[in-house]
């Protein structure tokens, strides 16, 4: 049950890979980011619970957290071009 | 295969379902506020319906609060931080898809 949509998460995690490549502006590229982000975290929480390992949870949290920094750390980095 | 197991496999394939689908949207949509709209979408509701099939099949209750707390933590950053991509995308002057 787990494989399962992990794979599909998988699939859908490729086809945001293309739309970070193809992304003609920086902040589709952003934002292809941002929405991997999201998935990982799901897929790191799902991989815990297939090999049985509630730890990855946490991993999941941190995750989360991170990738909502990166991307607010990143758009303040091209609004005004130094992050201080 | 009780009742939370199949309680469980029909939230996680609703939310692989949107997840999918909200990909699928990045890449067919024209524009890049069009793409918000979706990837902002499938991510705080497909998460949603993955990490809560998962509360049904844990069986201590610390793993259960973890998991409502990612869902809560991503419900709230995931559209702060789509909002934010948006407002810098529109300040830097990106226009938004007119047809034709």
């Amino acid at each position: 049950m787990y494989i399962a949509a992990i794979i599909a998460l998988l699939v859908g995690a490729l086809m945001i890979l293309v739309r970070a490549i193809l992304g003609p502006s920086a902040y589709d590229r952003i934002l292809a980011m941002n929405a991997m982000g999201t998935k990982t975290v799901v897929l790191v929480a799902l991989f815990g619970f297939a090999s049985g390992r509630p730890e990855f949870l946490d991993l999941a949290i941190i995750y989360a957290l991170v990738s909502f920094i990166t991307t607010v750390a990143i758009l303040k980095y091209i609004e005004k071009g130094r992050l201080d | 295969m009780e009742w939370n197991e199949i309680l469980t496999a029909i939230f996680l394939a609703l939310g692989v379902l949107i997840s999918l689908t909200g990909s699928l949207g990045l890449l067919r949509m024209p524009d890049f506020y069009t793409r918000l709209h979706t990837a902002g979408k499938s991510d705080s509701l497909a998460q949603t319906f993955i990490l809560g099939g998962l509360i049904f099949v844990t069986d201590n209750w610390q793993v259960a609060v973890r998991l409502l707390m990612i869902i809560l933590l991503l419900f709230f950053t995931a559209p702060t931080a789509t909002h934010a991509i948006t407002k810098a995308a529109r300040l830097d002057g990106l226009e938004p898809w007119r047809r034709g």
